[in-house]
């Protein structure tokens, strides 16, 4: 434990001394702030946080494997990575100190972006189920495009392959409801049991879409639901493992 | 401290380190010496846990480097050859990092960084981006880190590598300053260097070890010889072996060791042996003469192509260059 919070800390850090946690906080903050105004200036607007939730899940396919893209594909890359492993430490350590550290910078946006909830609050009546919901979802969310970006930085020691790999993988899993569409029966069933939750449909600004059979939907409604909670974890943990696959493999090269 | 035997290191089909054993005492400082690509760096790297050995057995203070990994990268300090270090952090706080990762306490940590900032002479810099330093200075940082967290054995991997002459012979005289308190492994492919540090001196070429001696004598072995295989008929190893030693032009006989064992087994009538001789005194005339006077028979003397000589002509050629 001791190490894994060494790790997260150092990385924590270098977040903050390169411009990568301004540049991409600035663009978190533009837009979920664009989906959040868009969607209660409306003349009918309800006062929720649902075209925030939608815009912030849609941009997390890019933005989460571009804040976790450095985290392991650096490390090959300047040859620490051999520092590390000759250190005392275990393969899952290092691998969750990391998703640790762009799990907490991610957190850290969404706590500068709250100030939306509380512009709610003053000028509305929102509903507050709803609300924590969203937001917890938006945790368990995060954590499971993390863990895909940072699987994708350990393939390699360029971290643009990283950020491509994650962000595809991603958009695979958001437009794997295209798929099911043209498909019937249990094949169909399957692959929706997989949507991501975010949807293309974020950009219809009449409905702030997120997928309907995803597994975010319910969350932007305020219900919470074992399966999607289940979803996102498993997914989060499946990624972890496999990093940390990824990590021992190269040892055995 | 470390022990290896009957090591193999193969990358796929590629064999890096080919059945090689040896031992590093306690306090030893020993030199690494080939050419590149000779393997060291892959047996440093199986050393440190790094990658394991396709097959043999390695001990590192009696753990094991497969099944014992993480008690074996405790007692380890490492400076890989490219000298890994996070540009971005400034050189105090990376190695307050490196030291925590090594299993160190916040209050261990401030107590000997200090001392070793001291040692590698690293005060005024403390504060500066390691990305910023000259390669030499970064060198001391990466010493710095392999040696921080007080390890038992120290392995370093061409410690002196690209950096300029002034500093190469600081570094040096830190390199054998730290060689009173630690176990050391150092690789080089400069036999100089080698001399002036180490006690004793491991020679690796292709894979698999050539020479273990103190360098003085390595020196003069490398430098005299020629080299001869031999096989023979009816003789007994020991009285084969004294019967060569015997002459003058000798300097060295012993058994083949290269032949395998089966292939031993295949030829035992005809026992193979490498014999050193000094050259241009017809050696091979005086050593068939003293086979057929001893009633034994000669199958096979052949002189050997890659000698010793060579890569001692190899290795040190490299430091001239370099200067």
């Amino acid at each position: 434990m001791r190490f894994i919070t060494v790790i997260a800390i150092k990385e924590i850090r270098t977040y903050f001394a390169s411009p990568m946690a301004y540049v991409v906080s600035a663009a978190f903050l533009a837009i979920t702030g664009f989906f959040f105004v868009a969607s209660v200036s409306d003349a009918f607007a309800e006062a929720s946080i649902r075209g925030y939730l939608a815009g912030a899940i849609f941009f997390m396919i890019f933005m989460s494997p571009a804040l976790t893209m450095r985290l392991i594909a650096e490390e090959q890359k300047l040859g620490t990575l051999e520092l590390l492993l000759t250190s005392p430490l275990r393969e899952f350590e290092i691998v969750m100190g990391k998703f640790i550290a762009s799990f907490v910078m991610t957190m850290i946006m969404v706590v500068l972006s709250l100030y939306f909830v509380l512009v709610l609050f003053v000028y509305g009546d929102p509903d507050i189920g709803p609300l924590l919901s969203g937001l917890g979802g938006l945790m368990l969310y995060a954590a499971a495009t993390l863990s895909v970006g940072l699987f994708a930085s350990a393939l390699s020691s360029n971290q643009i392959v990283g950020l491509v790999v994650g962000s595809g993988i991603l958009t695979a899993l958001t437009i794997i409801d295209f798929v099911s569409a043209r498909l019937s029966g249990v094949g169909s069933q399957i692959l929706d049991a997989f949507q991501l939750g975010a949807s293309f449909s974020v950009f219809d600004l009449d409905s702030f879409g997120v997928a309907e059979g995803g597994h975010f939907a319910d969350f932007a409604r305020g219900i919470v639901s074992m399966t999607d909670i289940a979803y996102y974890l498993s997914l989060t943990a499946v990624f972890l493992l496999l990093t940390v696959l990824v990590l021992e493999a190269r040892r055995w090269r | 401290m470390i022990k290896i035997e009957h090591m193999s290191k193969s990358y796929g089909p590629y064999p890096a380190v080919i059945d090689i054993s040896f031992e590093v005492l306690k306090g030893e400082i020993v030199g690494f010496l080939g050419p590149n690509g000779a393997g060291k760096t892959t047996t440093m790297r199986v050393i440190t846990g790094f990658t394991p050995p396709t097959e043999g057995e390695v001990t590192v203070g009696g753990y094991d480097v497969v099944s014992h990994s993480l008690d074996v990268r405790r007692h380890i300090g490492y400076l890989p050859e490219t000298v890994p270090l996070y540009l971005d952090m400034p050189v105090n706080e990376y190695l307050t990092y490196m030291g925590e990762i090594r299993g160190m306490n916040r209050s261990w940590v401030k107590e000997s960084l200090p001392k070793v900032i001291d040692m590698v002479k690293l005060g005024e810099y403390q504060n500066t981006l390691v990305g910023r330093l000259s390669k030499g200075y970064r060198q001391r940082v990466g010493i710095a880190q392999a040696i921080l967290h007080e390890p038992d054995v120290l392995v370093m991997d061409e410690p002196t590598i690209g950096i300029d002459p002034i500093q190469v012979v600081e570094t040096r005289e830190l390199i054998s300053n730290l060689g009173e308190e630690h176990t050391m492994l150092l690789s080089s492919h400069i036999l100089p260097e080698v001399s002036a540090i180490c006690k004793r001196v491991l020679v690796i070429n292709d894979g698999r070890i050539v020479a273990d001696d103190k360098p003085d004598d390595l020196s003069e072995k490398l430098q005299h010889a020629e080299r001869i295989e031999i096989s023979v008929r009816g003789a007994e190893g020991p009285a084969f072996i004294n019967a060569m030693r015997d002459l003058s032009v000798v300097v060295d006989a012993r058994s083949d060791q290269r032949a395998s064992i089966s292939q031993r087994a295949e030829r035992e009538d005809f026992s193979p042996f490498i014999v050193d001789a000094r050259p241009n005194l017809q050696a091979s005339e005086q050593i068939a003469k003293t086979i057929i006077e001893n009633g034994w028979g000669l199958t096979n003397l052949t002189p050997l192509p890659m000698t010793l000589e060579e890569i001692f002509l190899e290795l040190t050629t490299e430091e001239n260059l370099g200067d």
